[in-house]
């Protein structure tokens, strides 16, 4: 055990999520000293790495809410970060289609709410018009939001992590917090199997904020958990979708609705269903809710076929609003009156990803109020990803397997994901040695079959170049070991 | 820089490597065959128990021994084989496009066989309830690992499918110390060879269930157990049937998909129920020069077959070169009752032709007919039919001769 002395520090987040990264990234661009504490394997393993990937405008939250004025502010800024980060971005627009008459109510609330919010750009369309921009989807008419974009959350999420990581940001994976005491005006955190102490504490823990604010001494958050189930569809769809397509929203429902969204990858989403859970880590799919998205989705969607879906998964919102209530409560994003210090991001749920660089700024405002803080000037602001080799043209692909021979060898047969990706993805600056870690970052086992290609070579690659032995390898860090052992 | 061959054949399994001989055989010099894997053989590489060959060699072989005299063969007829290559892309004019570590490589032929096989259908595909820990492989990936990387996948095993390589995998898991709870089957019958249940299960005392699936994983982090229940003819879980299995490991043996995503790029027209291209009886498909032979085209139950279907495309490749086999193929094949497939899917009248298919249901002494109208070409009876086994049958062009318009069925 190493001594808490040790792991001293100005500030500690706790939690590797969008917002968590965002806050680690904005914070390393001064003289502090940060640690990024992670009950799981990699960054994003929570809410972050389980929504719908879209980059929210803001024109569906409560006018004068944190919610609505952060994710406008979100939106305007979204796609500089992206590409300052090298984070896939599209702008595709978005359309909130109406299928009767009595929603077009409900589209002139959104254009007036939107309004209210500083949204810019949003239109009733005529059915006309969503013909021309989705030729598949029905519908009687629609609004458009034309600021409306897509993002791979996992990219972002790591992009934000690894830039914080290059401006001095320690990332802390498989280390829960346990307990948070105060001592000598700092705060003494037991995580994992050690202490840190540190003079702030941002607690960006997600589903569990509530059980680290309470820790900390500020108690009176409860944090409901609301699943999400999706499909994702293979990429043979993406003809049929141009854009996030959403039906109009019903009062008192505690998502945006079963919605079909296109990834910047180019699969289709259907999802996500919204049902409040009794516990935050019951990730199930359910027989009841995937036969409801795929009826639903395909009255969106007619050409949809179940011979379409290669994967489903789950996501968890956490809502500050329980299941009697619905709807959405607003982000609490603000220092602890009876803990000061501890710096609380509670009930951050959508639009929390489109919102975490300006929640992480608001972080540093609160922050800069206390103290001054010099900003570094050795702060690099850019970071760069793993090249999309499927992506380039025959000219770039042929001078790069020239460079590395190993962009000439396809790991992943149906993403077209090559032996050098894998290899950048296997060697990440955060040192995260995953299954899941390979798979987000460099997208090999993504595809139609699922890695019933490359399973077996990613292993291999694993044992022969990173000396990583096939019963040590986990899907996703501690009991989650891919094999039991050798054969006889 | 374009690359001029006579024939392209892509995947270098028993099918392409079938094909390869036969066309070297038939006098063609300008043979290629692409390979992705480090070496040749295909799936029968991993597929180490025995009988292969039955019907080819009258012998029990193992899969790579039986690959083996093929690749012997085509060493010693000087055929090359490029391994650790991938297609991209083949297109309508057969411009075909091949990426490996030493760069991007584009070749035009004057005839394309594509004998890419096929790859397994997935939990994802057929949507199991419940969470996505660790533990849950298709049994081809699981027979990869246990076979040529002796690595185990798990202790104590439930494997729902009962295709052949689940029952395979499911002997191969046992032997190797494992505990294989239960094979679980949606269907009322197994979907894998008589020989298979006898030899992988029977023998050893492990329990096939049918008409029950696998309706929950659970788990965070590994596999902790699967709850299965009796369905229905629909194949709906029945209430108050379900029971839960603990158990580290799931093992899927759900089905197999042709693997025609290029075919698709070269605007190749794929027939629904196969999931392979639809074909003349010269196994050529949709786009002119281009022919599939093996599991991109139908999932075979023996590798016997894959061979010989692998010659005939090479043969109608090589007749398609030297400009002759353009008889216009616009006679329908329809399948009817009782049959799930037949191919070809469409035939000209005038050659003897072999037909392939399957059935829906396992019956009894039933007659598959082929008619064409009114008229009855040809009559077929069967002691046993089971969807497992493909079923051939030979016409003769006499048998043949003046059909507009076939069907398939069984009678009954």
């Amino acid at each position: 055990m190493t001594s808490d002395i040790d792991n001293l520090f100005d500030i500690i987040i706790v939690g590797a999520g969008a917002v968590g990264c965002a806050v680690a990234r904005e914070l390393s661009r001064y003289n502090l000293k940060i640690a990024v504490l992670e009950k799981e394997s990699d960054v994003a393993a929570g809410t972050s790495g389980r929504n719908s990937a879209v980059v929210h405008a803001g024109f569906n939250n409560k006018p004068g809410s944190l919610m609505a004025k952060l994710c406008v502010e979100g939106n305007e800024g979204f796609e500089s970060i992206c590409r300052e980060l090298d984070v896939p971005y599209k702008k595709t627009g978005k359309l909130i289609v109406a299928f009767e008459e009595s929603d077009f109510a409900g589209i002139d609330r959104l254009i007036e709410n939107g309004r209210k919010n500083g949204v810019k750009g949003l239109e009733f369309v005529d059915a006309g018009v969503v013909k021309r921009l989705e030729p598949h989807v029905g519908g009687i008419g629609a609004m458009l939001s034309p600021n409306t974009a897509i993002t791979n959350p996992f990219i972002y999420t790591v992009a934000l992590a690894e830039n914080a990581a290059v401006n001095g940001a320690v990332f802390y994976f498989n280390t829960e917090v346990r307990g948070i005491s105060r001592q000598d005006r700092l705060f003494r955190v037991r995580a994992g199997d050690t202490f840190f102490r540190g003079r702030y504490i941002v607690n960006s823990a997600g589903l569990y904020s509530d059980r680290i604010s309470s820790m900390a001494g500020e108690k009176g958050y409860k944090v409901y958990p609301c699943r999400g189930e999706y499909f994702i569809l293979d990429k043979r769809t993406s003809q049929y979708l141009n854009m996030p397509v959403y039906p109009v929203p019903r009062p008192g429902l505690g998502g945006l609705g079963v919605h079909l969204t296109p990834t910047v990858e180019g699969n289709i989403l259907i999802g996500p269903s919204a049902e409040y859970i009794k516990t935050k880590c019951d990730y199930s799919s359910t027989k009841k809710v995937m036969d409801r998205l795929f009826k639903e989705a395909r009255e969106l969607l007619p050409p949809l076929s179940m011979r379409h879906i290669i994967r489903s998964y789950t996501g968890i919102r956490s809502k500050l609003v329980g299941p009697k209530t619905g709807g959405f409560g607003d982000f609490v994003i603000e220092e602890s009156e009876a803990v000061p210090g501890l710096i609380n991001l509670v009930g951050i749920e959508s639009p929390g990803l489109t919102s975490s660089v300006p929640i992480s700024r608001m972080v540093r405002d609160i922050i800069a109020n206390r103290e001054d803080i010099t900003p570094k000037s050795s702060f690099i602001s850019v970071r760069k990803g793993i090249v999309p080799f499927r992506e380039l043209t025959i000219e770039q692909k042929e001078e790069l397997i020239k460079e590395y021979p190993d962009y000439g060898e396809v790991v992943c047969r149906c993403e077209g994901i090559t032996k050098k990706e894998v290899l950048d993805a296997i060697n990440n600056p955060l040192g995260v040695a995953t299954l899941s870690g390979i798979k987000y970052r460099a997208r090999p086992m993504m595809g139609r079959c699922q890695g019933g290609y490359c399973l077996t070579r990613i292993v291999d690659i694993l044992n022969n170049e990173k000396g990583l032995p096939p019963e040590e390898i986990t899907l996703r860090g501690k009991e989650s070991k891919l094999f039991t052992g050798k054969v006889k | 820089m374009l690359i001029k061959k006579d024939i392209i054949i892509v995947g270098a399994g028993p099918a392409g490597l079938a094909a390869a001989i036969e066309a070297k055989k038939r006098g063609r010099d300008g043979i290629l065959v692409l390979e992705r894997e480090l070496s040749a053989g295909g799936i029968l590489n991993q597929c180490i128990h025995d009988g292969f060959g039955l019907i080819r060699f009258n012998e029990a072989l193992t899969g790579p021994e039986y690959a083996r005299r093929y690749i012997d063969e085509a060493k010693a007829l000087g055929i090359e084989i490029v391994t650790n290559v991938m297609v991209q892309d083949i297109s309508r004019d057969k411009t075909v496009t091949a990426v490996s570590p030493d760069g991007i490589k584009t070749y035009k032929a004057e005839a394309v066989i594509l004998a890419m096989g096929c790859r397994e259908r997935t939990r994802g595909a057929i949507c199991i309830p419940g969470t996505r820990p660790s533990g849950v492989f298709t049994a081809g990936v699981a027979q990869n690992l246990v076979n040529l990387k002796n690595i185990m996948v798990g202790k104590r095993i439930v494997i729902l499918g009962s295709g052949d390589i689940g029952l395979i995998m499911a002997r191969r898991l046992t032997l190797e110390g494992a505990k294989v709870l239960a094979v679980v089957e949606k269907l009322p019958y197994s979907s894998g060879l008589q020989r298979n249940i006898t030899q992988c299960l029977d023998d050893f005392e492990i329990p096939l269930l049918l008409s029950h699936t696998v309706t929950k994983i659970e788990g965070h982090e590994r596999v902790k157990g699967v709850t299965i229940a009796r369905v229905d003819e629909k194949g709906n879980s029945i209430r108050g049937t379900s029971r839960k299995f603990e158990c580290d490991t799931l093992i899927l043996s759900v089905g197999l998909i042709p693997e025609n995503e290029v075919s698709l790029n070269a605007g190749i027209v794929i027939d629904e129920t196969t999931g392979g291209a639809r074909v003349d009886e010269n196994l050529q498909t949709s786009v002119p020069g281009i022919f599939a032979c093996g599991n991109v085209l139908q999932v075979h139950d023996l590798v016997d077959y894959v061979s010989a279907e692998g010659e005939q495309a090479a043969k109608a490749a090589v007749e398609f070169i030297k400009g002759r086999g353009e008889a216009a193929s616009d006679i329908t094949v329809r399948a009817g009752s009782g049959i799930r497939y037949v191919l070809p899917q469409s035939i000209s009248s005038g050659r003897d032709i072999t037909f392939s298919m399957r059935v829906t249901n396992p019956c009894k002494n039933k007659t598959i007919i082929f008619k064409d109208g009114d008229t009855v070409l040809k009559k077929r009876t069967f002691k046993a039919l089971n969807p497992a086994e493909m079923v051939r049958i030979d016409l003769k062009a006499g048998e043949l001769r003046g059909v507009l318009n076939m069907e398939v069925f069984i009678d009954g």
